[in-house]
């Protein structure tokens, strides 16, 4: 055996092995209707979230959830979020991140098996392919015949329905960024911006493509994610194993009767492999291949019942369990299961930082100051001698209704302050502006210092009048010669 | 190569190298990267022709589409000032004065003429307009000729001491250093520092101040601004506060020059400077009693 053989026993190698087709099998049972549940949820929120309305009175959109690009902003529901509080989405996706590894820790791969829009969408399709084509068999038979006219019009079919859900799904996207009724009918009317119909037409191509043809092999190949939740599984972690102590060696129901005892309680159907969305043999152990859908689960359970075996030869457990399990003992109690410290630990990083978000939702101002001094020149001496500076004030307004707000001089009792829209003799220690709805009011202000004051720092304060009264400062400094006379 | 061999594991030829057993396989460039390959150099071909590329002894060909990136350039620059026509058609008819009537026409005008300072002015008073000695500070409320709109446009369209401009706007103080001793300039000087409270200031100054200086600066020197005469009360000195600068100023006066911006610049662009200076916070109100029948009469000449 020369060298190439021993490394590549199938050369000349390729680098990728040839895609088998998969072609699922139906079936029914509490773990497909779950599935159902879930697609039907899931898609839902999508298709329909961008529809929602939300009344925030006249100066803002009436989107319950929209983020708005274009005027920097992001809506939902009653949380609006400026650039700057960015940290919140931050925040929930770090919390989206934990709950990831909580979820996998706890229940292994349930993101992939049931909410990942890959498993939704391919879910999607392969139910197109039982509808327009029929079953596994037939859908086999049919992949196996030679092109005629009737395989022609049935795939033109199936891809047909393929691209309209394409597009349907590239269509609800866009509706996230602006207003969903204004730009469906933009769209239709070609009206709406290229990136829109750019976005829509990326976003077709790759549902069709990834959900149409790709499918298992984004998982198998493309998707980091199962090769990180190889790391975060462990022993105790649920997954859906095939319980070989019960089910080898695998024999036919008549074998078994010609020799009780000898066989396992696995048959050899065949069914978990036929009804597998990515075809992989469960049988094998636990593989990047396996989703966790459980639907081999569903089909085991139903043969078990069918042959009068106990269920659950294929089921969710952990593999400590399963050792348990065939030296004779106990599955540990579910709750034992999902309570532990690994678990708990997720749980308690991921809730705190829920909770720190709502705490800071609840306290956060919607009022912001930010000050700019001029430097160039840092400070200008007048002809009396008193010194003054400007700045460049900034007042941000984030309610969608116009509030008055007043700013004020703290800590410099000796100066006065005025903006570019009055003139030096009204010169106060506070100035009331309005500041229209969900809007930054740069203001130009000059502070003037009598003559002989010296460099010092001092804050400008903004409260926003009205019922609920808010406070914001900015501190700042005053610059003045070191010499005024 | 003369050590060429069929590869069996892989069915391919092999380059005919060997170093201690390894040999490379020479696989033939995938088809695709082969095609894609070709389609570039077709494509380099083709833009060759189409846009400027190959130099030549003279100048590089010019391309068949004819394109030049200055050619872009004049393009965009022109859809800017047709974007900005009507803006400049209003300003160019809005009297100065009557600017700030139009808080957005004002505004349009400040930002234009802060571009336009950038370009034409910083070189004498700074990208800041602060200035520096001998060239006035343009933030401060101390106006040698006027702080108001109008009188600004006027002294930016003039100038100040420009030759050969006949209504620009002239001063000149005359030399002391012959007409008064040395003596008597540093008690002309202390009587000047004590009217801003620099000095005490003595009987002997405050006459030679009245006999010779209070004609144009006035009997409290609060200067004059019909003969641009500065004010000497305030806390402001174009040349410099201390005591020898003063008495330099006296002895030997120096006059700066400021360009007449009419022949340079456009009616528009100058209206927009004054615009921006006015802004930068020392500008005065205009008042009608202010407008000088000369100046409009200059103005419409």
């Amino acid at each position: 055996m020369s060298s190439v053989e021993r490394i590549a026993p199938d050369s000349p190698t390729k680098l990728f092995a040839k895609r088998q087709p998969v072609h699922p099998r139906r079936i029914d049972g509490p773990f497909r209707r779950f599935k159902w549940l879930v697609m039907f949820v899931t898609l839902t929120i999508y298709y329909g979230t961008p529809w929602v309305r939300w009344d925030r009175g006249p100066y803002a959109p009436d989107q319950a959830v929209l983020i708005d690009l274009a005027n920097r902003r992001f809506y939902m529901f009653g949380i609006e979020i400026w650039p700057q509080e960015f940290y919140f989405v931050a925040g929930l996706l770090i919390m989206a991140g934990v709950g990831l590894f909580l979820v996998t820790s706890a229940v292994g791969r349930a993101w992939c098996g049931y909410s990942c829009p890959q498993t939704v969408w391919t879910d999607l399709f392969q139910h197109v392919d039982r509808f327009v084509d029929g079953d596994r068999n037939a859908r086999m038979r049919l992949d196996a015949a030679p092109w005629s006219a009737g395989k022609a019009a049935r795939r033109v079919g199936k891809w047909t329905i393929y691209l309209v859900i394409a597009f349907w799904t590239g269509g609800a996207w866009i509706m996230y960024f602006a207003d969903a009724p204004t730009l469906t009918r933009d769209f239709w009317s070609g009206e709406a911006a290229p990136v829109a119909y750019g976005t829509v037409a990326v976003l077709t191509a790759t549902t069709f493509w990834l959900g149409g043809f790709m499918r298992e092999q984004v998982c198998l190949y493309m998707c980091p994610w199962p090769r990180i939740q190889g790391a975060l599984i462990d022993e105790r972690s649920l997954i859906v194993t095939y319980k070989d102590w019960r089910g080898e060696p695998r024999g036919s129901v008549k074998k078994a009767e010609k020799d009780p005892g000898a066989l396992g309680d696995c048959i050899d159907c065949n069914l978990c492999v036929a009804v597998c969305p990515t075809g992989y043999d469960i049988r094998k152990g636990p593989d990047v291949a396996c989703i966790t859908c459980s639907l081999c689960i569903d089909a085991c359970d139903r043969v078990m019942k069918e042959v009068g075996r106990p269920r659950g030869l294929i089921d969710y457990a952990t593999l400590e369990d399963c050792r348990n399990e065939a030296a004779g003992g106990q599955p540990r109690p579910a709750w034992r299961t999902l309570m532990r410290p690994r678990t708990v630990i997720y749980f308690t990083i991921w809730a705190g930082i829920g909770l720190a978000l709502l705490f800071a939702l609840g306290t956060r101002t919607h009022l912001g100051i930010s000050i700019e001094p001029d430097r160039n020149p840092s400070f200008m001496l007048l002809s009396d001698g008193s010194v003054r500076n400007a700045y460049i004030v900034k007042l941000r307004n984030m309610q969608s209704r116009p509030r008055w707000v007043q700013l004020d001089l703290k800590g410099f009792p000796a100066a006065g302050m005025w903006t570019d829209d009055m003139s030096r003799q009204d010169a106060a220690r506070q100035i009331v502006r309005e500041v229209p709805p969900d809007t930054t009011l740069p203001l130009r202000v000059y502070v003037i210092a009598p003559a002989g004051s010296r460099p010092q720092a001092f804050d400008f304060a903004a409260t926003a009048q009205g019922e609920r009264p808010e406070r914001a400062a900015g501190a700042t400094r005053f610059e003045a010669p070191e010499d005024t006379r | 190569m003369a050590n060429r061999r069929l590869d069996e594991a892989t069915g391919t030829e092999t380059v005919g190298h060997e170093w201690d057993g390894i040999e490379e396989l020479d696989t033939p460039m995938p088809r695709w990267w082969l095609w894609t390959f070709f389609a570039t150099v077709l494509f380099a071909i083709g833009y060759t022709i189409a846009y400027p590329a190959w130099p030549l002894v003279e100048k590089g060909t010019e391309g068949v589409l004819g394109w030049t990136s200055r050619g872009d350039f004049d393009r965009e620059m022109q859809l800017e000032r047709d974007g900005r026509a009507a803006l400049f058609a209003q300003l160019a008819t809005t009297p100065i004065e009557r600017l700030p009537d139009d808080p957005a026409l004002m505004r349009a005008a400040v930002s234009g003429g802060r571009a336009a300072f950038k370009v034409n002015c910083v070189q004498c008073h700074g990208s800041g307009a602060a200035g520096s000695a001998g060239y006035p500070n343009l933030n401060d409320d101390d106006w040698l000729w006027g702080g108001d709109l109008k009188t600004i446009e006027y002294t930016l369209l003039h100038g100040i001491r420009q030759p050969g401009v006949d209504a620009t706007r002239t001063s000149l103080m005359p030399a002391f250093g012959g007409a008064l001793s040395a003596d008597q300039i540093a008690q002309v000087t202390d009587h000047i520092m004590s009217l801003s409270g620099k000095s005490k200031g003595d009987a002997a100054g405050a006459q030679l101040f009245a006999d010779n200086c209070a004609a144009c600066h006035g009997p409290a020197g609060t200067g004059n601004r019909e003969l641009g005469a500065p004010n000497l009360a305030d806390a402001i000195w174009l040349y410099g506060g201390t005591r020898e600068s003063i008495g330099q100023q006296i002895r030997q006066p120096r006059h700066g020059v400021m360009p007449a911006w009419k022949h340079r610049l456009d009616p528009v662009t100058v209206r927009m400077l004054a615009a921006y200076v006015h802004s930068l916070g020392g500008g005065e109100q205009f008042l009608e009693v202010a407008a000088n029948a000369a100046d409009q009469a200059d103005e419409q000449r």
